[in-house]
């Protein structure tokens, strides 16, 4: 039997509600016959469904994020403005094996990646299993390789896989 | 008229503007001052992160202050925006891949 999606017609439901400001029984109810009707009629046309683990997990790894990007902002920041203290920016690219294949935990990274300005998502191997990053300051690409596996791939891999 | 907002929202917001507006500058300058397309595109997704969630922060507190009810719409505009950024940084680096290097032979 076909289990049926809950999760994400809810949260479509939620979204409407707070696009329209309007609590009223109407307008839950056109949220949620558009909500469960679109996931339904979606599943035809993607059937890859996502499967959540450790939920909890996310809220930590939400937390990182937010702090890498005001870090990462920063950072940026300084190399633009030339307040590096002499010392010569190299950027380019880096090859990031993955171990992680679930889509949805990709596509989280890809959108944590492209957020944290200093990487820019640049492409993936066919069979996802090696990232193409561009990185503006890259000392250490070992240092980046084993900052992007501990710390977004470790965590996603235990949400979604 | 202008409605009136506490002051205690007044200030942060200010910060926030201020602070959110100077990084999306910054973001700006990159573009004239960083040597090519593969560096330049990290200085513009400044002002598309932390320069625009500056602005909705305080975007919501002032809603909220006139509104006198919490307003939460910006957070849908984040949510847009980080969903959607990936797709344009990527398409844009293939691109910029792609005519960086000539086909081989």
């Amino acid at each position: 039997m076909m289990r049926i999606p809950v999760l994400l017609p809810l949260g479509l439901t939620v979204l409407w509600l707070v696009l329209t400001e309007t609590l009223t029984f109407g307008n839950v109810l056109l949220g949620l016959v558009v909500g469960f009707g679109m996931v339904l009629s979606f599943q035809k046309l993607r059937p890859v469904r996502p499967r959540l683990g450790r939920v909890r997990v996310a809220f930590g790894l939400a937390f990182k994020v937010l702090v890498d990007i005001v870090k990462s902002n920063f950072a940026v920041g300084r190399i633009v403005l030339g307040m590096t203290g002499g010392r010569e920016v190299r950027s380019g690219f880096l090859d990031i094996p993955l171990d992680m294949r679930d889509p949805h935990g990709l596509a989280v990274l890809a959108m944590i990646v492209t957020a944290t300005p200093g990487t820019v998502w640049s492409g993936l191997t066919d069979d996802s299993s090696v990232l193409k990053l561009h990185v503006l300051d890259l000392q250490d690409p070992e240092e980046w390789i084993r900052t992007i596996k501990q710390r977004y791939e470790r965590p996603l891999r235990e949400i979604f896989e | 008229m202008m409605p009136d907002i506490p002051t205690w929202v007044a200030v942060p917001a200010t910060l926030l503007l201020i602070v959110g507006g100077l990084l999306t500058l910054v973001g700006s300058i990159g573009l004239l001052r960083l040597p090519n397309f593969f560096m330049r595109i990290h200085s513009v997704s400044m002002g598309n992160t932390l320069g625009v969630g500056c602005v909705l922060v305080a975007s919501m507190l002032i809603a909220s202050a006139v509104a006198h009810r919490p307003v939460i719409h910006e957070l849908l505009i984040t949510l847009f925006v980080v969903v959607t950024a990936p797709i344009t940084a990527i398409v844009l680096m293939q691109a910029a891949i792609r005519r960086t290097k000539p086909p081989k032979p």
